[in-house]
Parts: C-alpha cells; sequence; structure tokens
C-alpha cells in the first residue's frame, strides 16, 4: 500500500464523528422544512391560498425533503448490503427446494445489491449453478421492485403503513410469481446457450472489509445513486405539485377511488410500459393518494412502473425466449392485479 | 506484460473500471493489455456474476462494483 493510500483512507473515529454531526444536522435542517417552505411561500407575490401558491408550496417542501431522506436511506442501505452479495446469496440458493427456495429468493433479493445491467449475468449465474428457474424468477422479481429507495421514500412521504404493505404484498407477488412459473416447467423456453452453458467456479478471495470500507461504501451509493435519480425526483415533484394544486379532487376519486373496479386493471395497464424509477413515481404516489385515489389502486400502479418495464424485459430477451418473457410479464401483472383488489377489497 | 479484462455490458462502472485499471497500471510501470468482454456468454462462462468484473492472466480477480484502488495496485503487482 502507497502512502498515498494510506492518507486517503479515514479512521472510524472520523467517520463516527462526521456521521453523527450529519444526522444531527440532518434532523434540525429537516424540522424546519415546512416552515421554511410557508414562509417563503408568504413572501412570495402570488395570491395565497391559490392552486399556484399550494403547487409551489408542496414542491418547495418535497424537494429538500425527499432528497435528504434518500441520502439517508441510501446511505443505511449501502452499509447493510456490504453484507450481502450475489455470489453468496447463489450459495445460499442453489440447491433449494421449490416454495421455501421462492421466500428465500425474494426475501434476500430485498438486500442483494443489483443493477438493471447485470441482471443478465446474475440470471445466467443463478440458473447454471442450479438455483430453479422459479426461484430464479422470484429474485428477479423483488430485487428491482422492493428497495431501499421504495420503500425508505413510501415511509416518509405516505407513511410506515404504506410502506409496509408495499413490502408485505411486493414480496407475496414474487413468491407466488416465482412458484407459479416454477410449476409450468419451462426450462425449455430459456435461449439455448443459457441451457447449455457451463459456469467457471470462480474462487474470489472474499473482501476483508472493515467498518471504513463498509461507510465508504455507503457513502459511494449514495453518490451513485443520488447522482442518478435527483433529476426523477424533481420530475416527479414537479409533477406531484401540479397534481396537487391544480387536479381537483373529486374528479380523480371518482375516476380512480374503490368504487370503481376496473380502475385496477387501468393502473396497471397504464403501469407496464411507463418507465420510472421509485424516486420519480413517489411523489405523484403521494399527491394522488392525497386526492382520494384508492390505495390499492396506487400500489398496483407503482408496482407495475417499477417491477415491469420495457428496458428490463429487451435485457432479458438475451437469455428468455420472447414466449417466457411474455409468461413472466403476465404472472407478475396477474399478481399485481389480485394485489390491487384484494387492497381495496380489505381496507375500502 | 499482463492480460487484464474487463467482463461487463458495457455500463458506466465498466468504463471507469478499464480506465482505473490504465491508470494505476500507468502509475505503477506495469505493462498492460487491457481487453472488454462484452458478450454475456462469455461473461457467464467466467462465472461472475455481478459485473464490472476484472480478470488478470484468465483468473477472476473481481466481481461487482468499482474496484478500490489498493486492490488493482495488488493484483497488477503480483
Amino acid at each position: 500500500m502507497t502512502t498515498q493510500a494510506l492518507g486517503s483512507r479515514r479512521s472510524p473515529v472520523v467517520w463516527i464523528g462526521g456521521i453523527a454531526v450529519a444526522v444531527i444536522a440532518w434532523f434540525a435542517i429537516y424540522r424546519q422544512l415546512e416552515d421554511f417552505s410557508r414562509s417563503a411561500v408568504a413572501r412570495m407575490p402570488i395570491p395565497q391560498g391559490s392552486a399556484l401558491a399550494s403547487s409551489i408550496e408542496f414542491f418547495l417542501y418535497d424537494t429538500p425533503k425527499v432528497l435528504m431522506l434518500l441520502v439517508l436511506v441510501v446511505f443505511a442501505m449501502g452499509v447493510v448490503r456490504t453484507f450481502f452479495s450475489p455470489e453468496h446469496t447463489r450459495a445460499m440458493l442453489a440447491g433449494k427446494r421449490e416454495g421455501l427456495g421462492n421466500i428465500a429468493a425474494a426475501g434476500l433479493g430485498v438486500f442483494t445489491p443489483f443493477c438493471s445491467c447485470s441482471a443478465v449475468p446474475l440470471f445466467v449465474g443463478f440458473v447454471s449453478a442450479g438455483v430453479p428457474l422459479g426461484v430464479t424468477f422470484s429474485f428477479l422479481i423483488a430485487a428491482p421492485m422492493i428497495n431501499e429507495v421504495a420503500l425508505g421514500l413510501l415511509f416518509a412521504l405516505v407513511g410506515w403503513h404504506v410502506a409496509l404493505t408495499y413490502l408485505a404484498f411486493g414480496l407475496a407477488v414474487a413468491v407466488v410469481s416465482g412458484w407459479v412459473i416454477g410449476r409450468l416447467h419451462l426450462e425449455g423456453w430459456l435461449e439455448e446457450w443459457v441451457r447449455n452453458v457451463r459456469a467457471g467456479d470462480i474462487d474470489l478471495q472474499p473482501d476483508q472489509m472493515s467498518w471504513v470500507d463498509r461507510f465508504e461504501a455507503g457513502w459511494n451509493a449514495v453518490k451513485e445513486i443520488v447522482g442518478k435519480v435527483w433529476y426523477w425526483i424533481i420530475a416527479g415533484i414537479a409533477a406531484g405539485a401540479f397534481i396537487h394544486g391544480y387536479v381537483p379532487a373529486e374528479l380523480l376519486s371518482r375516476i380512480m377511488g374503490v368504487d370503481a373496479w376496473w380502475s385496477v386493471p387501468a393502473a396497471v395497464a397504464i403501469g407496464i410500459p411507463m418507465y420510472s424509477n421509485a424516486a420519480g413515481i413517489i411523489p405523484v404516489v403521494e399527491a394522488l393518494l392525497g386526492k382520494g385515489m384508492a390505495l390499492g389502486t396506487v400500489l398496483a400502479f407503482m408496482m407495475s412502473v417499477i417491477a415491469l418495464s420495457l428496458p428490463e424485459m429487451i435485457i432479458l430477451r438475451k437469455v428468455l425466449s420472447l414466449k417466457l418473457i411474455v409468461v413472466f410479464a403476465t404472472v407478475v401483472a396477474c399478481g399485481i392485479l389480485a394485489v390491487g383488489f384484494l387492497f381495496n377489497a380489505l381496507f375500502s | 506484460m499482463r492480460d487484464v479484462k474487463v467482463l461487463g455490458p458495457g455500463c458506466t462502472r465498466c468504463k471507469t473500471t478499464e480506465e482505473m485499471i490504465k491508470a494505476e497500471a500507468a502509475k505503477l510501470g506495469v505493462d498492460v493489455t487491457v481487453e472488454k468482454i462484452t458478450d454475456y456468454e462469455a461473461i457467464a462462462k467466467f462465472g461472475v456474476m455481478s459485473t464490472p468484473g476484472i480478470v488478470i492472466d484468465g483468473k477472476v480477480v473481481h466481481a461487482g462494483g468499482l474496484p478500490k484502488t489498493d486492490d488493482l495496485q495488488r493484483w497488477l503487482r503480483a
């Protein structure tokens, strides 16, 4: 190790002290956000109490709030994720039977680092190591759908009960959809090279990670994820602010309320081709809920936007036949529909 | 001459990894050829599941995420 490398590594004490100071400052600022947005709007030369004022206040309040929450949640999850790796997860899932395997896969999908650009190597790695196809799908459905950004933002903007519901029902969709796909025995519908590939054994030295490394990984996750999604967030909050100020509540609750049964399939049909990530969609979800849209419908919309996306399916086409992609999308869409209907029926 | 392969479908992090390897090799004065492997089948054959992966002289030394500079120097020197 060179002296330069040594010099760039801060000691754990500096990290812990820095985190403590940052957390205190974070809470101090966070508590002021609502007053700040209200007094800022009060000083603007616009009619107070108008739709415009209400939109601007929503925007000024939500933008710093969402960004601050995102930094906190992504940092914490970035640290937690250093304890998981795809190689480790695969070893845990290989040879697992269906059923229990689906549950384990969906649960691990929440914590294992995943990015859509490595969906294909991951898929091939799982299948070639003897992880059953249905179990692999449970993982592949849970990993993008239930992530720290979605859960953290739901928790902060809409409340813990919605976040918990999303987690529980998202896991259920992943477990059941994967199990159904496994029961259908569609291994023959994989692309031929995937069935034949013999993945090499790799013998990676497990990275020796100190707490400083884990903190650094958390900070890198913040730089990478927040750097990638901030413009989605701004766009989402702008859309949410518009809905908040201008869309009349009666209109939305009439067409998207509990009484309109067809609103759930409509929400899923609109959501599948839409491609956004959790960060962009949740401010919209917040505003829609505020206008009286039924919770089940909102959850179905959000799940279909995040879990089923055209770009991901195009990537997966490299390993799955078109038939298998259609089955995958159909099964997941049915699961999401069921969640929407069930939820509207239970909690209306 | 060290033979280095960067495994990955071409995401930003794979490009950054490639540049990091070249920079560290230049710093250490180690001769390297850096080759990018973007074909999924070839990546799978190395057993790598998370990209970018790094292979030095046929041996996988890293998978998933950007490598640390200290590690890069250690692998290139070894």
